[in-house]
């Protein structure tokens, strides 16, 4: 027997009438109206944005001002709306950094596609894109939709960094040049 | 000043009564429309409107802040844009009634007002209170009730004029379920003008001797007919509401079933004359609500207007009349839009079942009730 | 054709599973027989065993006999011949069969010994796979997926060896992540014959390096970078570009001349990146040459030529003008078949001579031949030409002085580089089809541009007399039409018969009229192609001489 009749206690008189309830419910609303505001007056108030909030991709630097990405190309693979685009590039020999080899020439994310699902932030061997706090985005046109890396990092900025896993990279490499 | 006015020819002073009357209402109706935004808001939580602001109003300190806060200039937003509008007319309505269904509608409503009073003052020279009132004329309530009545056309024209299938539906909804109230309200009011009317004396239908009624020595004298008669008050506090298609009666216009009902193919100004209509409606059901029931421009039961005013200046005292009716009438205006944002829509069937079966039968007992009851206290 | 003669088989049994393979296989092919993958480093097919990166250890048996009887010892259990298993784990790539021989690749053993070899081979490697070419396509990454312990217990400092090291003007080296398999270096002994790579150092520092003095500069050296397991040998021009699991793959086969190299071709959103050579044992086993792989440069090249009008103007210009004067049809060697074919019959449709060009270059005994032109045979198998070309157009030259030909359609061929002077090309009326500009195109009346070979599929037929096929890797430039279209419109243009421009119409037509091509299909040539009969024309002098898998006719009957 898929179904049950509920039995439903007859209404009272005063029920059938409506009034009672009209009344409790004027009661309610007139509780409700003098209570404070239960919304925030968003642009000038916004919500806290909890740990873990995925908002628009970023790009980050590590805290010595490298650009941690090294075009590697997984996030733009994992991406389901195929919202990333990179074109990958050999950094410059003369460089700091020279011994990442790799860092991308450009990177685009179209926001008009992405949906913040965060699988780059997860692929991302490096931990070079976030997912951080900005939710609020706009523009014009489609073109001002897609966030070039430029407009990444400006928005990425710097996060800490546990590993400082090129750097160790170096200084290995430094010790084992001057051992020959 | 009133002498220079009273010389006027008639027809000059009538129109200048009617300017009032549409540049106070219209307003009025348009500070309705702002205060339903904000009693919507304040019952779900939230601020409201609050956004809008005429750029040198903001530079007065405080006073700038607390109107834009208030939503005022979203009230003034809305009106221009209504006026701006591109005037939408849908290709297949007939465009004539399409046309005269908004002045039938906002018509009536304004002409209602002319036998309301909305204030007494002490004439100096008679010593007695006499009314404020466009049009002193003796048939009172049946002339509200007649000319009232008509702005069903209004909705019944729009619906069919649109030549489309939501505003007919609504149009024929709106003239079944006014009908049917019309009965209950003018029912109900019955007791109240059988006791106004003593037998004997000469009978009376104006609105202000109802007033006067309420404002006698003694306890029954003092006594405002909504403690005297509540089912009275009840039965036309109902229908009111039905009247003026006021949730939780809606039905012609009913969003969520029938798009806009009868309005669904109006726009811009048209639309918004529809929109004035329903609040001028709302504002002088109100006001006849307060001038039956509520003792007028009474300030308190078994305090009469005269006694309060009796020492101060001429147009002090009308002030102060005027003061009462209006605040009451306000407070009736806020219950109506409190109503609104709190009870559910009924379905038609519902409305038709309570309007006949349920509010008619009452209202016919509560008659012979008060009628015999009357009788007795006369009688004895 | 002789059927080679049947080749001796070896029963053995691989988990378990019975297989007679050919004698002399060892056991990593006798396992791919079965569908068993064993894991493997140094071990390439095309090169000999070195046996040292120990990878595809397996477990080995012989069926037990008794030593002074030989009777088979069975086991009362299962009622047959008892397995002796040799206690410790053998290679599988240096093993070769022999009958009745057990193998387990899948036992608990077998899987330690993996797990094991891993481990050691990720102790030094590097971190690299996000900034390394190779990932995706790695086999160190694929084993570390099934073998790999997931985190490392190697506390100590990584070997540190030099990384971006130029090894020659294509092959970049970076030995940190070199597995040591040593592939590479049997590749240029063995088949580029060109000693200059070896390790130094010994034990975790073994590093891969140049001989003093020398680079890696032989036309073979990126077969080191598709044959290096890992990403340690890669390849400059491919370094960076794209990651490889975006790249789609087509098969092609290589124009740079007769040989025909089977080609892949990888390409992303009408881009190619690289070319890779394809296994054919008949034609170029595993390899290919280096100049042959920076060809598809010429797609995006600059000279590109570009529509002017739409086709059917062009087609309309060309055909008016074709009708009018004494014609002659100058064909190529590097058209595929099917256009050669529609050449041929538009020629014949005009009575016009028809030429191919020869050209010849060095030739390297390998994977390059004298004939730079792919498809030369098509030309003669398609009756485009009837006896060998020349490099010189030199009848037609004179017919042009003596005003026997007044117009002249040249399908992608450069007149001038075939000796015809730009005085005699302003004598006469061009139609040149083409993709790209030279001193032909500029002298022509009509250009209609034309696709290149990526950009569109077709067959040539090789040096052997192999009709191989090629696909389209890429749409074709906007607005340019594919060459098989433009002959078979400008065909209906002059009157001929149109059969239709499809590869499946143009096959219906050339097996019903071509004998060689009798009863074949464009679907039908297998991915390593189809050897034709080439005894019409034994009596030509072919220039190609000896090269990997080919023999000129004349040596062969010498021989
Ligand atoms: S952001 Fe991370 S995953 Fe994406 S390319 Fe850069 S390093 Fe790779
Ligand atoms: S959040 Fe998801 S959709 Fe957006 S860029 Fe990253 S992977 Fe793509
Ligand atoms: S060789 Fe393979 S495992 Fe090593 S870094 Fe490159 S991709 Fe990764
Ligand atoms: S470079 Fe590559 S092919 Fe050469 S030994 Fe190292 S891993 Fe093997
Ligand atoms: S493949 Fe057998 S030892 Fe390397």
């Amino acid at each position: 027997m898929s179904f049950k009749t509920v039995e439903r206690k007859p209404l009272t008189f005063a029920e059938r009438t409506y009034v009672p309830q009209i009344v409790n419910g004027l009661m309610t609303t007139f509780k409700k109206m003098v209570k404070p505001n239960e919304t925030l007056e968003y642009p000038e108030a916004r919500p806290p944005i909890p740990e873990g909030y995925r908002g628009v991709p970023t790009l980050v630097k590590d805290p010595n001002g490298r650009e941690k990405c090294v075009s590697c190309q997984l996030c733009e693979f994992v991406c389901p709306p195929k919202a990333i685009r990179i074109k990958p590039g050999e950094i410059d020999p003369t460089s700091d950094s020279a011994h990442v080899e790799k860092a991308p020439e450009a990177f685009d994310i179209d926001m008009l596609r992405c949906i913040y699902c965060g699988l780059c932030q997860e692929v991302c061997p490096e931990e070079a894109i976030w997912l951080q706090n900005v939710f609020s985005l706009s523009g014009y046109t489609r073109e001002e939709m897609v966030n070039d890396k430029d407009k990444l990092y400006e928005l990425g900025g710097t996060l800490p960094d546990k590993h400082f896993k090129w750097d160790q990279k170096k200084a290995a490499e430094d010790r084992g040049n001057a051992a020959h | 000043m009133i002498d220079l006015y009273l010389n006027l020819p008639v027809w000059v002073q009538a129109t200048i009564k009617g300017l009032i009357a549409i540049g106070v209402l219209i307003p009025v109706a348009g500070a309705c429309s702002m205060a339903e935004r904000k009693v919507s808001a304040w019952i779900q939580g939230r601020p409201g409107p609050n956004r809008a602001i005429v750029p040198w109003v903001a530079w007065i300190p405080f006073v700038g802040k607390a109107l834009q806060r208030l939503g005022v200039f979203h009230l003034m937003a809305d009106g221009a844009k209504f006026v701006f509008k591109e005037d939408v007319v849908p290709g297949h309505v007939n465009k004539f009634y399409y046309y005269v269904a908004p002045l039938v509608a906002l018509i009536p409503a304004l002409c209602t007002i002319v036998v309301v009073p909305f204030g007494a003052y002490i004439d100096a020279t008679t010593e007695t209170l006499k009314p404020l009132i466009l049009a002193d004329v003796d048939v009172g309530i049946l002339a509200v009730f007649a000319i009232g009545s008509l702005s069903v056309y209004a909705l019944i024209l729009a619906g069919w004029a649109s030549n489309s299938k939501y505003p007919f539906l609504g149009g024929v909804r709106a003239s079944a379920q006014l009908i049917s109230y019309e009965l209950s309200m003018t029912l109900s009011v019955i007791p109240v003008f059988l006791w106004v009317n003593a037998p004997g004396g000469n009978g009376t239908l104006s609105l202000f001797d109802v007033v006067e009624s309420q404002s006698q020595a003694g306890f029954l004298g003092g006594m405002w007919f909504i403690f005297l008669m509540p089912m009275c008050a009840f039965i036309f506090l109902v229908a009111l509401f039905a009247e003026t298609n006021r949730q939780p009666f809606d039905m012609p216009e009913s969003e969520s079933d029938l798009v806009g009902g009868f309005h669904t193919e109006y726009g811009e100004f048209k639309w918004s004359l529809f929109f004035v209509a329903e609040y001028v409606h709302m504002t002088i059901g109100s006001g006849v609500f307060v001038l039956l029931f509520l003792g007028g421009w009474n300030p308190l039961p078994w305090i009469p207007l005269e006694m309060v005013i009796s020492s101060m200046p001429m147009w002090l005292g009308a002030l102060v009349g005027v003061g009462c009716f209006l605040g009451k009438t306000f407070f009736f205006i806020f219950f109506f839009m409190w109503v609104r944002w709190t009870l559910p829509r009924f379905r038609y069937d519902q409305v038709m079942k309570l309007g006949w079966q349920k509010l008619l039968p009452l209202a016919i007992a509560n008659v012979i009730f008060y009628a015999l009851a009357i009788a007795m206290i006369e009688l004895s | 054709m002789i059927q080679p003669a049947k080749p001796d088989l070896v029963t053995v049994f691989i988990d378990g599973k019975e297989i007679a393979v050919p004698k002399g296989t060892n056991v990593i092919e006798a396992a791919r027989m079965v569908g068993t993958d064993v894991p493997h480093y140094c071990y390439h097919p095309k090169l000999t065993v070195a046996g040292n990166c120990r990878m595809c250890l397996i477990e080995l048996g012989m069926p037990m006999a008794d030593r002074a009887t030989r009777e088979p010892i069975m086991d009362p259990e299962t009622g047959k011949q008892k397995i002796n298993w040799i206690p410790r784990p053998q290679i599988g790539c240096g093993t070769t069969v022999v009958p009745g021989m057990h193998v387990k690749t899948q036992s608990p053993m077998v899987k330690e010994c993996r797990e094991g070899v891993m481990e050691f081979l990720l102790i030094n490697h590097p971190l690299d796979c996000p900034i390394c070419d190779q990932a995706g396509e790695c086999k160190l990454q694929e084993q570390a997926t099934g073998y790999g312990r997931g985190y490392s217990r190697f506390i100590e400092q990584k070997n540190v060896k030099p990384k971006r090291t130029q090894l020659g003007p294509r092959v970049t080296l970076d030995d940190e992540r070199c597995v040591l398999c040593s592939r590479c270096i049997r590749f240029c002994q063995e088949v580029a014959k060109d000693d200059v790579l070896g390790f130094v150092d010994r034990g975790s520092y073994s590093t891969l390096t140049c001989y003093p003095g020398k680079e890696l500069t032989n036309n073979y050296s990126l077969n080191t970078v598709d044959i290096c397991p890992v990403g340690a040998l890669t390849s400059t021009d491919f370094r960076f570009k794209m990651r490889v699991w975006f790249l789609k793959q087509s098969n092609s086969i290589c124009t740079e001349s007769s040989v025909g190299a089977n080609t892949v071709v990888w390409s992303r959103e009408g881009v190619i990146y690289r070319i890779t050579p394809r296994q054919n044992d008949e034609v170029n086993d595993t390899w290919m040459a280096d100049s042959g792989r920076i060809l598809y440069k010429e797609v995006q090249s600059g000279n590109r030529l570009k529509p002017t009008s739409d086709l059917k103007t062009s087609v309309a210009a060309a055909g008016s003008l074709l009708q009018d004067g004494a014609v002659a049809v100058v064909g190529s060697g590097r058209s595929s078949v099917e256009e050669q074919f529609l050449t041929a019959k538009l020629a014949k449709q005009l009575g016009a001579t028809s030429y191919i060009v020869a050209r010849h270059g060095e030739e390297d005994g390998l994977l390059i031949s004298k004939d730079r032109n792919p498809n030369t045979r098509g030309a003669l198998v398609t009756g485009l030409i009837s006896d060998l070309p020349a490099t010189e157009l030199s009848d037609l030259s004179a017919d042009i002085d003596a005003g026997k030909v007044t117009t002249i359609l040249s399908v992608g061929e450069d007149l001038t580089a075939a000796g015809l002077s730009a005085e005699q090309l302003a004598k006469v009326t061009l139609v040149y089809l083409g993709s790209h500009a030279n001193a032909t195109s500029a002298a022509a009346k009509v250009i209609i541009p034309t696709l290149t070979v990526f950009e569109k599929s077709g067959s040539f037929i090789n040096q052997q007399f192999r009709l191989q096929k090629f696909a389209s890797t890429i749409p074709g430039l906007a607005g340019a039409a594919d060459d098989r279209v433009v002959l078979d419109q400008l065909l209906a243009d002059v009157g001929g018969a149109s059969a239709g421009s499809d590869l499946p119409s143009v096959w219906a037509e050339l097996s019903a009229q071509i004998p060689a091509f009798a009863n074949t299909a464009y679907a039908n040539i297998p991915a390593t192609g189809l050897l034709l009969d080439s005894s019409n024309w034994s009596g030509l002098d072919f220039p190609e001489g000896e090269s990997l898998h080919f023999k000129p006719a004349a040596a062969e009957a010498t021989a």
